[in-house]
């Protein structure tokens, strides 16, 4: 079997990054514009990395199906990006901010990579200031911080409900800035197809321009894919509508290993779904619970609106069952608590499929003027969804599929299975083990694209031998046509059901059987349903016009047909992890008390996915996690 | 699921364009099971379902985040950039600010500068090419001093936030009679004139900017305010005044710090 080498350096922890960084390979200034890389996606991830690569003076094509830079889906992120500032003198610090981290993963996270982002935090925060970043402030002009869940200390930097936004229009212009000196050249509107592989090495990706239907050959010295997370397997979920899984999968089907698949954060805080045609769900920022209290009736089928029903008869289930962390309890205890409570018939509004986030008394204590300063935006996105005022009533909210802590396995390198192939951002399944915490998504994907990959590209570069190949070397050609006869066999169906509505009942599939909370048999069906809709879409999808012109068709028939690849992958992790853990909750695995029962003897391990070829059994690889500063416990937040 | 059982008709004069040679059309469709709860997008998307399933050409727009913090949905509705309502992208705007029976014309933004690609997507490029010019403080990663070394005021944090919130949908140009570009640009000159971190490349950025805004097939700003009461993050026209200043002061001004 494949042995797995995460080429995590030796030494202390604390001295492993500054230690490598030493021992690491350089490419000399004049060497550097000799190479050109490729980086998929404009992400906070992408949009570091090609700033940064640029500025260094790399040669960077930044390909991404986006009409600019700016659309990339980190804009939508609200709520902050943690940092080990310690501004606030509450006992933070880069060994804190590692530890919340790795417990908050429920300890399958590699130690190495966590430390890592932790350290590179501090330069993040100052990076994104110089840039010219609005965060907030207080009145003495210095950097304001609030709490997220799963910590004690206040290190999350933030603009307003807007930081995602902000963070993104900073790399951005960093990026903006070097094409405009010429060293990254953008390839906008472009889908990523496939990539191409020459001598074992990543050399170059087909990409279909979708202005014009046309495929393209890019070659280069490295290709890195920053192309973001998959929680639209699940349909409906917080990501844009265009996230998809049909990169990172692709290459997977080229080689690099997928781990940990079933990671699948579920965020508790997002507006109940509404109506039957409803396109996606919107997140409500976990900052919320920073001034929120979560609660529901103490009687099951109470139906009395909000108001009417008196403090004694409510459950503040959260900080009654975690009276230290309290609404501030890690994403998947608040998501987990909130299913059980309404699986016991307490779930509030028309559906029952909700729980209140009241801010009254907040309100009572700082005025309403000073909690729409904090959280305007996002009271004003909830009464524009809801027709709800939620400074009059709580809000209601329900969990939702939101981010993926799986992705492509990478090594301390952040590079994958396949040399020259690296993953960056969310597209990788690198920090985050099977919990992330709030905040520190856009912390990963700056520290991925700022100030991690520009020193291990650099060090890949520096040690390999490159032969030159062109985009007419025999790989690329037959990748091409490959590519070109998928989107022929799509066309060919010509079917009567339209790919959405296969995908709804993907979605639908996914959320019952590998959603909040999975079983052996739900898996199983899981697989099975998910082979009948594969065998339904390419029986009767409906995918109207012709490849050779803008046809948006055909973007979301493939990438719902890798979606439906992708989910049985999915089922497959979640059944063989025979334990619960962070997200991934198996009914058959809890402790008395329901909370996720860990099995460290056998599972304290990545799972990540080797592709055998079409319709056969991944193979199972696993990577073992070694604690070494961080003794795994159970998670307590009680 | 939905609680609400009310359905509502609805015809729909829809913009049809198939490339961005062909001549365009209005096309009517109706839909007869539409939904209050509904967003307008969500609408379309019912819309394209049921066209792609009668073997028809589904009609082509853009969106993403659906959640109005993207910047890429954007159409003419009845006339309105992003539609009725105030601060609202298209993709916030409900059904259920429709009557049951109403005619609805959807178009994409009309301006020179933004060519219609396909039906009601079109080609915003001249923004990022603006913002390549100079729209950015020019800190290479790795240089930067620690975040609290320059104190910044609440109050200039503030309003250089409001200025920074610009999504760059191109709803002030659409809404411009002149298919001015001056909110969009100004927003990003203010931004980085209220803060200190702007500050050294103050008037060069101010000069660059609208240069290649100018370069651009935009028109010119004549004062009518449409901009500020479209844009779905509510940017004021204050920072037109602005950057008319900054530009005033690239042109005559020192270029360096003062
Ligand atoms: C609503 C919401 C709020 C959030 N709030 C926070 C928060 O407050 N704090 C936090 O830390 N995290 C937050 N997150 C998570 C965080 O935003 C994401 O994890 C992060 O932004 C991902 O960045 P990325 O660069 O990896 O990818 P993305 O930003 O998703 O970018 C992906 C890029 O890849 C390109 N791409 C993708 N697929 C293809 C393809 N097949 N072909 C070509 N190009 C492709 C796209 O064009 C895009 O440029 C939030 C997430 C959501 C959904």
């Amino acid at each position: 079997m494949m042995k797995l080498d995460a080429k995590i350096p030796s030494g202390d922890i604390s001295e492993k990054w500054t230690r490598h960084k030493f021992e690491m390979k350089l490419v000399s200034p004049a060497n550097r514009r000799k190479h050109q890389i490729i980086i998929v996606g404009t992400g906070l991830a992408g949009a570091s990395a090609a700033a940064t690569l640029g500025e260094a003076g790399y040669q960077v094509k930044s390909i991404f199906y986006h009409e600019s830079p700016r659309r990339a889906h980190s804009i939508a992120a609200q709520g902050g990006i943690n940092a080990a500032k310690n501004y606030q003198n509450d006992g933070d610090s880069v060994f804190r901010l590692f530890y919340d981290t790795i417990k908050g993963g429920d300890f399958r996270a590699r130690e190495a990579n966590v430390h890592r982002l932790a350290e590179v935090s501090t330069s993040i925060i100052d990076q994104c200031v110089a840039q010219g970043v609005p965060f907030a402030r207080e009145y003495g002009g210095t950097l304001a911080n609030r709490s997220f869940g799963g910590t004690q200390v206040s290190r999350t930097f933030y603009a307003r409900g807007q930081t995602g936004q902000q963070l993104l229009l900073g790399a951005y212009g960093a990026m903006m800035r070097q094409v405009d000196a010429g060293q990254v050249e953008m390839l906008t509107r472009r889908e990523f197809m496939d990539l191409v592989v020459v001598n074992g090495q990543a050399r170059g990706v087909i990409v279909r321009n979708l202005l014009t239907g046309e495929l393209e050959t890019h070659m280069g010295s490295a290709v890195v894919l920053a192309t973001g997370g998959y929680s639209n397997v699940y349909y409906l979920s917080t990501n844009a509508k265009h996230s998809n899984v049909s990169a990172t999968w692709r290459a997977y089907k080229k080689g690099a290993l997928f781990a940990n698949p079933s990671f699948m954060q579920i965020h508790p805080t997002c507006i109940p779904v509404s109506g039957d045609y409803q396109s996606k769900l919107t997140l409500m920022s976990e900052s919320l619970r920073n001034d929120g209290r979560v609660w529901v009736p103490k009687q099951a089928g109470d139906k009395r609106s909000p108001t009417q029903i008196p403090e004694s008869e409510r459950d503040y289930f959260l900080e009654r069952k975690y009276p230290s962390f309290g609404n501030l309890v890690p994403r998947d205890v608040a998501s987990r608590n909130a299913k059980t409570v309404c699986d016991e018939g307490r779930g509030v509004g028309n559906s029952g499929e909700a729980v209140y986030l009241d801010f009254a008394d907040a309100i009572g204590r700082l005025g309403p003027q000073k909690i729409a300063e904090k959280y305007g935006n996002l009271f004003e996105i909830y009464s524009n969804i809801t027709g709800e005022d939620p400074y009059k009533l709580p809000m209601r909210i329900f969990p939702a599929p939101h981010y993926t802590m799986g992705g492509l396995w990478v090594d301390y390198h952040l590079m994958t299975t396949i040399p020259g192939l690296f993953a960056i951002g969310e597209a990788n399944f690198s920090d985050h083990g099977a919990n992330r915490l709030g905040a520190s998504a856009l912390m990963q994907g700056l520290a991925d694209g700022y100030f991690v990959l520009p020193y291990t590209l650099a060090n890949y570069l520096g040690n390999t031998s490159l032969a030159s190949v062109s985009d007419q070397a025999d790989e690329a050609k037959a990748t091409r046509r490959s590519v070109a006869e998928k989107i022929d066999r799509i066309l060919g169906v010509k079917g009567k059901t339209p790919v959405t509505v296969i995908h709804r009942r993907l979605g639908r599939v996914m959320w019952n059987f590998v959603g909040m909370s999975r079983s052996k048999e739900g898996c199983q069906k899981a697989i099975q349903e998910i082979r009948e809709l594969r065998e339904e879409f390419w029986s009767d999808c409906a995918v109207p016009g012709d490849a050779n012109t803008l046809n948006h068709s055909i973007e979301l028939a493939g990438r719902v047909a890798d979606f439906l690849e992708f989910g049985e992958l999915i089922a497959k992790d979640a059944e063989t992890r025979e334990e619960s853990c962070g997200c991934h909750f198996r009914e058959e695995y809890q402790t008395p008390e329901n909370e996720a029962l860990r099995n460290d003897d056998a599972f304290a391990h990545v799972a990540a996915f080797e592709y055998q070829g079409e319709d056969k059994e991944a193979l199972r690889h696993q990577e073992a996690l070694v604690f070494e500063n961080v003794k795994p416990s159970q998670r307590s937040y009680k | 699921m939905t609680a609400d059982n009310k359905k509502m008709k609805i015809s729909l004069k829809i913009w049809r364009q198939e490339s961005p040679q062909a001549a365009g059309h209005f096309e009517a469709y109706e839909l007869d099971d539409v939904t209050p709860e509904m967003s307008f997008l969500e609408m379309l998307d019912h819309l394209n379902e049921k066209l792609v399933s009668e073997g028809k050409t589904p009609v082509y727009f853009e969106s993403d985040c659906r959640e109005g913090i993207c910047g890429t949905c954007g159409l003419v509705i009845n006339g309105i950039a992003h539609g009725v309502g105030p601060r609202k992208a298209t993709c916030q705007l409900h059904m259920r600010s429709f009557q049951d029976g109403e005619t609805i014309h959807v178009e994409p933004w009309r301006a020179k500068a933004f060519p219609v690609i396909q039906d009601l997507g079109v080609d915003r490029s001249a923004f990022d090419r603006i913002i390549a010019a100079g729209g950015y403080v020019s800190v290479n990663t790795g240089n930067a001093p620690d975040g609290n070394s320059l104190p910044v005021g609440k109050t200039t944090a503030e309003q250089a936030f409001d200025a920074a919130a610009c999504i760059g949908c191109g709803a002030c140009v659409a809404a411009c009679k002149n298919a001015s570009a001056s909110l969009f640009v100004s927003a990003k000159i203010s931004q980085y004139a209220l803060l200190p971190q702007g500050q050294p490349e103050r008037a060069r950025r101010a000069g660059a900017m609208v240069a290649q805004m100018e370069e651009e097939a935009f028109g010119s700003c004549t004062n009518e305010t449409e901009c500020s009461a479209v844009c779905p993050k509510g940017i004021s026209f204050e920072n037109i005044v602005r950057m008319n200043r900054e530009f005033l002061r690239s042109q005559f001004g020192s270029t360096e710090i003062e």
